[in-house]
């Protein structure tokens, strides 16, 4: 087996995160936990920092969610160091559990019994002890991860958005959402991107993508949603990742490895 | 009552099939009368002497078939023009098989009671091949007796089918809002009971029971005491205020434990107001959404803040929380449903006399008041 395994722990409720922790130190008493998160935000930066062998994500977190934070970490993972296994903590998702199911990703219901967590803890156990290569791992995991990705929990129909309101001072600018090459997230803002200008709005991509059409604009990064008339050509590089040039704008965007599949040759 | 949802395409199919089995069962209902009606004025015709029962029968049953056509065709016919009116108008449209009102009513009886006679007779002369001269076969005096007779019978059948129709619109109503009620409860109760605080909850008391009894066991008896008042919690009858802080303090000092040092709260209930009774968990959902939609998405979380005073003969309830405001979570979702069922249930009890509102607070956060009369 390898090296001692190391663990991260992400719950926002401070009493669960503990219990979790003296739960596995009880059974698998070699496990290190290196770090607790008590929102997905937190959960990326450490699991990037530490670079553990497992992380436990509650789904419900205040910032970014469980499954949000493993985005985020599989598209900013570096080349080299295996992909954390992952598992996810849940008090009730009805439609997640169903697609962690389908996806055979390991998942742990609260409250958290003891045999249950003795069963993924060997079901862990046995992964570690025949690790594949870390490029194999990160792919399998990038995979699943679309796919749990692709399967929106609520399918509630939104209208369309055909016309973007960005206000500057007193002045409130229309931007025809047909016009827009791209939408790209900071921080609370979205920057609304045109061929001539762009524009800051106060809406996040969350909010966002349930009104646009996903034939016309596409998402290829957990902050990026382009326009896919506008892209003039993709360059994949080795780690999986690609970069797009646009018609009208001068700067390239960047696919991460969840998104890259969507360019392949005919 | 009406339901503010757009009606699902199923609905409307099943409403289809409805309207179907409703109007062949009134065409059913209108032909039994029709002929009911003819016999008995026949019969009693016979009976006096005035003529052979057959061709009584033809004669009555031709005006009768007459009538009907006018005064129940054409009654749907006004109710078809009408909707395409309202319709046109952007209003609503009617009950179908609406009463079209009483002075549609009666226009449409008196063009029968004009009409059904002569063209009646008309009819009858024609299947029988009797000569019939002017109205009526026998005698000068028939003629009055016919529109009598004619008066009375669509008299009986309009009276009796019209006030049919209006009861059993009526037990539709009340049917309709009795399942609107019902359905009301149902989500009211599982927006109480979500599953998700349920089961953090218990996960937290599981952990406590571990590492502090005494604690857990207080825990426990606040869920015990929420999990009672959720489900005893009826639309109508009222409990004092004090009650309604004790258990919303049960819900906060729950989600207290969850949230740790994420959550501070603080609740203040004048003396003088304990006693004022209140709809069973009304500020419920309202806690519910500061928690949900204002501190859970903000990661250093927040506090939360109950309030009661007494302004002039209303009493002010006001739940305001420092999250992260209304804004940022503009979407639709089952916030608006608690805000909804709130409104609902003070419209039930109070009217127009209770208000609620919703609104940013300046520096962050949310602020929902509920004004209500004091007296009530």
């Amino acid at each position: 087996m390898n090296p001692a395994a190391t663990a991260l722990i992400a719950e926002d409720e401070p009493l669960l995160a503990e219990a979790l922790r003296a739960d596995l130190a009880r059974q698998w008493p070699e496990l290190q936990v290196l770090a607790m998160a008590g929102d997905g935000q937190q959960a990326v930066e450490l699991a990037l920092a530490k670079q553990p062998t497992l992380c436990f994500l509650d789904i419900r977190m205040p910032g970014l969610s469980g499954l949000e934070a493993a985005r985020a970490l599989a598209e900013d993972w570096p080349d080299g160091p295996h992909f954390p296994l992952l598992v996810f903590v849940t008090a009730y998702d009805q439609y997640a559990l169903q697609a962690f199911d389908a996806q055979a990703v390991d998942y742990l219901l609260k409250p958290v019994d003891s045999a249950r967590l003795a069963a993924c803890i060997a079901r862990l156990q046995r992964t570690l002890a025949t690790r594949q290569g870390a490029a194999q791992e990160l792919q399998a995991s990038v995979e699943q991860l679309r796919a749990l990705l692709g399967a929106p929990a609520t399918a509630t129909s939104v209208p369309r958005l055909e016309m973007i309101q960005a206000q500057v001072g007193a002045t409130v600018h229309l931007v025809p959402v047909s016009e827009v090459i791209y939408f790209e997230a900071a921080d609370k803002y979205l920057r609304v991107v045109t061929a001539e200008r762009e524009h800051l709005i106060r809406m996040s991509l969350r909010e966002l993508l349930p009104q646009l059409d996903p034939n016309v604009f596409w998402q290829v990064h957990r902050g990026t949603v382009v326009q896919a008339r506008c892209i003039a050509s993709a360059r994949r590089d080795e780690s999986g990742k690609a970069f797009l040039s646009l018609k009208g704008r001068a700067e390239t965007l960047t696919v991460s490895r969840l998104y890259a599949h969507l360019f392949k040759g005919m | 009552m009406s339901s503010l949802h757009p009606p699902l395409p199923g609905a409307l199919a099943a409403a289809g099939r409805n309207t179907w089995r409703r109007a062949s069962a009134q065409l059913v209902r209108g032909g039994a009368m029709v002929l009911v009606l003819n016999l008995a004025i026949a019969t009693l015709l016979t009976v006096g002497g005035l003529g052979r029962f057959v061709s009584n029968l033809v004669v009555s049953m031709c005006i009768g078939l007459v009538c009907w056509l006018i005064i129940d065709g054409g009654r749907h016919v006004v109710a078809v023009l009408r909707d395409r009116w309202r319709v046109a108008r952007g209003l609503p449209p009617g009950h179908p098989f609406g009463f079209p009102g009483w002075h549609w009513l009666l226009a449409l009886c008196a063009l029968g009671l004009v009409l059904g006679p002569i063209l009646g007779n008309l009819m009858a002369a024609q299947l029988t091949g009797d000569h019939i001269p002017g109205m009526w076969p026998f005698s000068g005096s028939g003629t009055g007796m016919t529109w009598l007779l004619t008066l009375l019978a669509s008299a009986i059948a309009v009276l009796t089918l019209s006030l049919r129709e209006r009861l059993s619109h009526a037990r539709a109503d009340a049917e309709a809002a009795r399942r609107a009620a019902a359905e009301n409860q149902l989500k009211l109760l599982q927006s109480q009971l979500e599953p998700h605080m349920l089961f953090n909850t218990l996960a937290n008391l599981r952990v406590l029971i571990g590492m502090d009894p005494p604690r857990a066991q207080a825990m426990l008896d606040r869920l015990i005491a929420f999990l009672r008042a959720t489900l005893s919690a009826s639309r109508s009858a009222l409990h004092p205020l004090g009650t309604e802080f004790e258990r919303i303090g049960d819900y906060l000092a729950l989600m207290g434990i969850r949230m740790g040092s994420r959550l501070q709260t603080q609740l203040s209930l004048p003396a003088e107001l304990q006693a004022v009774g209140v709809p069973p968990l009304l500020l419920q959902p309202l806690v519910e959404n500061c928690i949900k939609h204002g501190l859970e998405p903000k990661v250093a979380g927040g506090r939360i803040e109950v309030n009661a005073r007494r302004d002039g003969d209303m009493l002010e309830l006001s739940v305001l929380d420092s999250g992260v405001g209304l804004g940022a979570n503009a979407q639709p979702g089952d916030s608006r449903f608690g805000l909804q069922q709130v409104r609902e249930r003070l419209h039930t009890l109070y009217g127009s006399h209770a208000t609620l509102v919703l609104e940013d607070v300046a520096g962050g956060g949310t602020v929902a008041r509920i004004r209500l009369p004091l007296d009530a």
